[in-house]
């Protein structure tokens, strides 16, 4: 492969910059640093990505490493699997989460069990990459939120950065790991916020919950983009005088969920909040573990804060949909007068 | 009115079905011990086949897929293939799987059900065979596309059979084979049957070489009865995959003499009549006129053949049955690189539990 035009500046640069941003500069750092990283996707080349997640990889490094594929979900499914039993390390992007179904049975059925199946012989140190969730008044498929089907499949990683830098130390960790990642990025917070990532190429660990907050009246869970609100509404029991520790769960799969329950276990009082619909979703597996974690301190029971069972509405509906801060606020009020 | 494409499919055989030579054979035929050669593992493969059939008759394997009357294809396919390719197959091209050096003995284990039987001794980097009809063919995109991006003068086979032509992922893979003019051979083992439908009513194309033309690949026909067909349009194929040609689809014409697999009734849905007929065409019988005629096969030499290979399976059968199962820990064990310690407790609750 070559390697003749790329950049070979790799001093590390402190930078201000966005989630998406955040996500362009791990794909290039991975890229200097691991000749074979591939990146391909639809329009993930000149155009950069349709959200810019890309942008200008093409121009510095060689354009057989970042690939327009057709218009083939399944393919981009399909082909990092061989790419990566073959000893590459491939980052597909699926434009938006709502095409990334047909990736799902070629996740289930072949990248999850290549280890398995064949007793380490081949593997699959693949990325995939999706936008996903709602709040950006997208048109019909371009909001859901449906991490839950892929924290369910075994022998996959499932990640989900909240920040500009975990944006940037996830997915290098992710496309370090040698098995397979799902990697979900909340495009509402592409650009909300901007902060100082230094690009040092260093990874954050995976399988671990950042504690964002701390307090010792109730934890908040929340993972993506739904972490402002929860932040949100600890600010505002902050006010009431009720402090609440916040998890970014981050690494949904595999669960760390020492950190969660050592929270708990503190508090007493927990709510979970996610953007997806609540039945089924993930909050359903934090409440359940810590329902059978057998906490001899929990005081409220473990309220949901989630999407509704409904299809997730056009833009119009949208906000009556998506889990508010006054909801959590609303939830984590009714948990503290538990008694 | 202006015709602005035009397409032919070739279709290539070189034996009739008594083996008598339709016209000047390929190079490599007119060696005895390469035909010989390709006998041998098609004899191996019905041997192994009715050893197969026969322990799961008795309890003795799980479900297995027969690939009674396809032995031409899969032998003829991976004949052609060298080494450092790489097969990806369906889940019945055990003759293809033989020939690539995967053994007996783990064929039999993949399908007695334990995961060992995928992880080959010599085709490393062959892929284990794919259940999910056609969804392999994105792989050998993959693995194409890791070969042409390192350089590598490798080309990726995939074998799935004439229902998995009508799937989305095999059209994705063949397209895409054709944008970037990847080094596959895409073959199409057309048995006639998928389960219980038809050919016919599997699409209404022609031919089903011709999906190729759709996707900017070459698209050719071949008898699959007819070993030495197969090998020079694989072969062929190969060269040019692995030369920066591109990538072909190869339709290899053959027949399902036996059920769809061991859990199937084929009587359900089509006439003994008309498996009787295809009998007729079948490979082994076909190569065996020919070397009996043209290369003086001789009596002897077929009944040491149909014994050795008989004592190679026995042999292999019986070191099958002898392998206790693996530990429970082996499904922590292989499912990422190191056991996450989110997994820890569950693995020494599997462990900890006694079997009833
Ligand atoms: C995606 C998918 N759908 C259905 C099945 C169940 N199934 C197994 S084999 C088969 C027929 C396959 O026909 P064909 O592709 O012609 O291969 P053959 O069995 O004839 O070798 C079906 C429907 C499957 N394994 N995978
Ligand atoms: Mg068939």
């Amino acid at each position: 492969m070559t390697t003749s035009s790329e950049s070979t500046q790799a001093a590390a640069q402190a930078v201000e910059c966005t989630l998406v941003e955040g996500v362009n500069l791990a794909l290039a750092r991975a890229l200097q640093d691991d000749p074979t990283v591939v990146i391909l996707g639809e329009d993930v080349g000149i155009d950069g990505g349709v959200f810019r997640a890309t942008q200008s990889l093409i121009g510095r490094f060689d354009e057989s490493r970042v690939r327009d594929t057709p218009l083939s979900e399944a393919l981009i499914g399909g082909l990092p699997i061989g790419l990566a039993a073959m000893g590459l390390r491939p980052v597909a992007e699926i434009q938006f989460m709502g095409f990334i179904y047909p990736v799902i049975d070629q996740l289930v059925n072949h990248a999850s069990r290549m280890r398995t199946r064949t007793r380490g012989r081949l593997s699959c140190p693949l990325v995939i990459r999706a936008p996903y969730g709602g709040g950006v008044h997208a048109p019909e498929h371009h909001s859901e939120s449906m991490e839950a089907m892929f924290t369910h499949i075994p022998g996959i990683r499932v990640v989900i950065p909240s920040s500009p830098a975990k944006a940037y130390g996830l997915l290098l960790a992710a496309i370090r790991d040698p098995d397979p990642v799902v990697f979900l990025e909340p495009k509402r917070i592409y650009r909300a916020v901007r902060e100082t990532v230094v690009d040092d190429g260093r990874a954050l660990a995976l399988d671990h919950c950042f504690v964002t907050r701390e307090g010792s009246d109730v934890t908040l869970i929340g993972w993506g983009a739904a972490l402002s609100e929860v932040m949100d509404a600890a600010e505002t029991l902050a006010t009431d005088g009720v402090e609440a520790e916040v998890i970014d769960v981050a690494t949904l799969k595999l669960l760390d969920f020492e950190t969660i329950a050592a929270s708990v276990e503190k508090t007493g009082r927990c709510v979970i909040v996610h953007e997806a619909p609540v039945s089924g979703g993930f909050g359903a597996e934090i409440a359940a573990r810590l329902a059978g974690a057998g906490l001899v301190n929990l005081l409220a029971p473990i309220e949901r804060v989630a999407g509704w069972d409904t299809i997730m509405p056009l833009p119009r509906l949208e906000d009556r949909y998506m889990p508010s801060a006054g909801r959590v606020v609303a939830a984590a009020r009714r948990v503290m007068e538990y008694s | 009115m202006t015709i602005v494409a035009r397409f032919e499919i070739e279709l290539t055989r070189y034996l009739d079905a008594d083996g008598a030579a339709l016209g000047e054979l390929p190079a490599f035929a007119s060696n005895r011990e390469t035909l010989v050669e390709l006998y041998r593992w098609m004899v191996l493969a019905r041997t192994f086949d009715q050893k197969a059939i026969a322990l799961q008759r008795t309890g003795r394997l799980g479900t297995y897929a027969s690939s009674l009357g396809q032995e031409g294809v899969s032998v003829g396919l991976a004949h052609a293939m060298r080494p450092e390719d790489v097969l990806l197959p369906s889940f019945r091209e055990h003759g293809a799987q033989l020939l690539r050096g995967v053994t007996p003995k783990e064929l039999l284990q993949y399908w007695g059900g334990d995961e060992r039987g995928s992880n080959f001794a010599v085709p490393r980097q062959d892929f284990p065979v794919c259940i999910p009809v056609g969804s392999h063919a994105p792989h050998a995109a993959g693995a194409a596309l890791a070969f042409k991006l390192r350089g590598e003068p490798r080309a990726a086979v995939a074998v799935f059979g004439d229902g998995a032509t009508s799937k989305g992922d095999v059209y994705e893979a063949m397209n895409v084979a054709g944008a970037w003019q990847l080094p596959i051979v895409f073959v199409a083992t057309n048995n006639q049957w998928a389960i219980s439908v038809p050919r016919n009513a599997q699409t209404a194309a022609a031919t089903l070489a011709q999906k190729a033309i759709g996707a900017g690949l070459e698209g050719r026909q071949v008898d699959g009865n007819d070993v030495i067909a197969v090998r020079q349009v694989i072969g062929e194929a190969l060269d040019k995959a692995r030369s920066g040609g591109s990538a072909t689809l190869i339709e290899a014409l053959t027949y399902r003499l036996a059920d769809h697999t061991t859990a199937d009734d084929a009587s359900r849905y089509r006439d003994d009549d008309e498996v009787a007929k295809h009998w007729k065409q079948e490979p082994v019988a076909r190569l065996r006129s020919h070397l009996t005629t043209a290369h003086s096969w001789s009596k002897a030499e077929e009944e040491a053949l149909i014994e050795a290979c008989a004592a190679q399976v026995e042999q292999a059968t019986d070191a099958y049955l002898a392998e206790p199962p693996e530990p429970p820990e082996a499904m922590f064990d292989h499912l990422y690189a190191e056991l996450p310690s989110a997994l820890a407790a569950q693995r020494d609750a599997a462990l900890a539990e006694t079997p009833e």
